[in-house]
C-alpha cells in the first residue's frame, strides 16, 4: 500500500475506533449555532441576515476545537518519533494527517451546515454557495491549523495558545467564505470569492507542509 | 552579518552605536514634532486634526517594518542558528506590537472626527488588527515553553508564516475599495501629498525608525546581559 494512503488510513482508523471526534465536533457546531437564535432573538429577518456569518464562525470554532487531536496524541505516546523515521518525508505526512483530520472533522461540518442554515432561515439561493465555500474553506482551516498544532506541541496551556496562533490566520477564509454566500444571495454570484478561497487552499497546500514539518522536527528534538 | 553572531562583538559594536542613535532619535523626533505640530499647515479639509497623521503614518510604517525585521531575523536565526538574530526577533516583537497599537489608537482618534466613527471594518484596519494579533500570538508562543530556545525557534517559524499578512496590509487599499485612503507617499508617479506636509512626515518616520533601533539595541543588550548574569550565577552555584 502506498505509504501516504497507509498513513491516512491509520489516522482514520484511530479516529473512528476511538470514536467521538466527528460526533463531538458536529455536536459543538450544532449547539453553538442553536445558541444564536436564543441569544439574539428568533425574528426570521434577523436570523436570515446573520445566517452565513453564524454558520461560518461556528464552523471555524468547531474546526479549531479539533485541531489539538492532529498531532497531540502521536506526540504524547511517542509514535510521532517513529513516524519521523519513515522514508515518507515529514512534509507528506503532514498532508496525510491533514487529509485524515479533514475527513473526520471537516466533512461532517459540510454535511451538517445546510441543516443549520435551515434553522437560521438562510435564503434558498445561498445553499449551493454555502456548501461550495465550506468545501473549499474547511480544508484550508485544517491545513493552517496544522501549523498551530505543530508549533504548540509541548507548550504550556497549549489549547488556548493554539487558538491565539491560528485564529488570526483563519480570518481571510472566514471573510471570503461569508462573502461568497452573501454575494450569491444578493445576486452578484459567488464565483470571485470561491476562486479566492480556492487560491488560499492551493497556497496552503503548497506552503503549510514545510512550516508544519519544520515545527514537528523542532518538537521532536 | 555572521561576524555579529558573537555576542561579545555585538556588545562592543552596539555599545558604541547606541549613544549616537539615542541623540539622533531625540533630535529627529524633537524637530519632527515641532514641524508637525507648529510649522506644517492645517489641511484644507481636515483642519488641525491632520496633525494626528504625523504620528499615525510613521507608526503604521513601523508596525509593518518591525514585523519585516522580526521575520528577517527569524529566518537568519533558523537558517544559521544565529544567536543574536534570535534575540533580535524576540526583542523586536513587543516594540512592533506597541507601534501597531499606537497606529490603531491614533487612527481611531483621527477616525472619530473625520469619519464619524472610532472603527470601521475595512480591509486596511482589519489587516492591521490581524497584524496586532500576530504579534500577540508570537509573544505568547515564545513564552509558552520551559526551554527558551524551543520557544524562540517555534516563534521564528510562526513569524515567517505571518509574513503573508504584510502584502495584504500594503495592498489592501488598492485591492478593495475601502474607506481608508489609498497610498499617497510610496506610489507610482510620485507622492500626491503636499511637500509642506511630506517633509515633517518623512522626518517623523526617520525619527520613529531610529527610535525603534535605539530601543531594540537597548533591549538586546539587556537580554544578553541577563543571559550572561544567569550563566555566571549558575557557574557560581556549581
Amino acid at each position: 500500500m502506498n505509504p501516504f494512503l497507509a498513513l491516512v488510513a491509520r489516522d482514520l482508523r484511530l479516529a473512528l475506533r476511538q470514536g467521538g471526534d466527528a460526533a463531538m465536533v458536529v455536536g459543538f457546531f450544532v449547539l453553538t449555532v442553536v445558541l444564536f437564535p436564543l441569544g439574539v432573538g428568533p425574528e426570521p429577518e434577523l436570523l436570515q441576515r446573520i445566517a452565513p456569518g453564524v454558520v461560518w464562525v461556528t464552523a471555524l470554532l468547531a474546526a479549531l476545537l479539533s485541531l489539538e487531536r492532529l498531532f497531540q496524541a502521536d506526540y504524547e505516546d511517542g509514535s510521532l518519533e517513529t513516524l519521523a523515521l519513515l522514508p515518507l518525508p515529514l512534509e507528506a505526512q503532514v498532508l496525510a494527517k491533514c487529509l485524515a483530520h479533514w475527513l473526520v472533522t471537516g466533512l461532517p461540518l459540510i454535511v451538517v451546515a445546510p441543516l443549520l442554515a435551515l434553522l437560521l432561515q438562510l435564503d434558498a439561493a445561498g445553499y449551493p454557495a454555502l456548501i461550495a465555500s465550506m468545501a473549499l474553506g474547511t480544508p484550508t482551516l485544517s491545513l493552517i491549523g496544522a501549523i498551530g498544532a505543530a508549533l504548540s506541541l509541548g507548550a504550556r496551556r497549549g489549547g488556548v495558545l493554539l487558538s491565539l496562533l491560528v485564529l488570526p490566520l483563519y480570518i481571510p477564509v472566514l471573510i471570503f467564505g461569508v462573502a461568497a454566500v452573501e454575494s450569491e444571495i444578493a445576486g452578484f454570484g459567488a464565483r470571485p470569492h470561491l476562486l479566492l478561497l480556492a487560491a488560499f487552499l492551493v497556497l496552503a497546500l503548497g506552503l503549510v507542509p514545510f512550516a508544519a514539518a519544520a515545527a514537528l522536527r523542532l518538537a521532536l528534538e | 552579518m555572521l561576524r555579529l553572531a558573537n555576542p561579545n562583538r555585538f556588545m562592543q559594536w552596539s555599545g558604541k552605536l547606541l549613544p549616537w542613535c539615542a541623540v539622533a532619535t531625540a533630535i529627529l523626533l524633537g524637530a519632527g514634532l515641532y514641524l508637525a505640530l507648529f510649522v506644517a499647515p492645517p489641511d484644507y479639509q481636515q483642519g488641525e486634526s491632520v496633525r494626528i497623521m504625523y504620528v499615525h503614518v510613521p507608526a503604521a510604517w513601523m508596525a509593518t517594518f518591525v514585523y519585516a525585521v522580526m521575520a528577517t531575523a527569524s529566518a537568519v536565526a533558523l537558517i544559521w542558528r544565529h544567536p543574536v538574530a534570535d534575540i533580535a526577533a524576540r526583542e523586536a516583537a513587543p516594540l512592533g506590537a506597541g507601534f501597531t497599537l499606537l497606529c490603531l489608537v491614533s487612527g481611531s482618534l483621527w477616525g472619530k472626527p473625520m469619519w464619524g466613527t472610532w472603527w470601521v471594518w475595512d480591509a486596511r484596519l482589519t489587516s492591521v488588527l490581524v497584524l496586532f494579533f500576530l504579534y500577540l500570538g508570537y509573544l505568547a508562543l515564545i513564552n509558552a515553553f520551559d526551554d527558551p530556545t524551543r520557544g524562540a525557534r517555534a516563534g521564528a517559524i510562526l513569524a515567517l508564516v505571518g509574513v503573508v499578512n504584510l502584502p495584504i496590509i500594503k495592498f489592501s487599499v488598492d485591492w478593495w475599495n475601502t474607506l481608508h485612503q489609498p497610498a499617497s507617499v510610496f506610489r507610482l508617479g510620485g507622492p500626491t501629498i503636499a511637500p509642506s506636509m511630506l517633509w515633517p512626515l518623512l522626518i517623523m518616520a526617520l525619527g520613529f525608525t531610529l527610535f525603534f533601533v535605539t530601543l531594540l539595541l537597548v533591549r538586546m543588550r539587556s537580554a544578553l546581559m541577563a543571559a550572561k548574569l544567569r550563566a555566571l550565577r549558575l557557574q557560581q552555584a556549581a
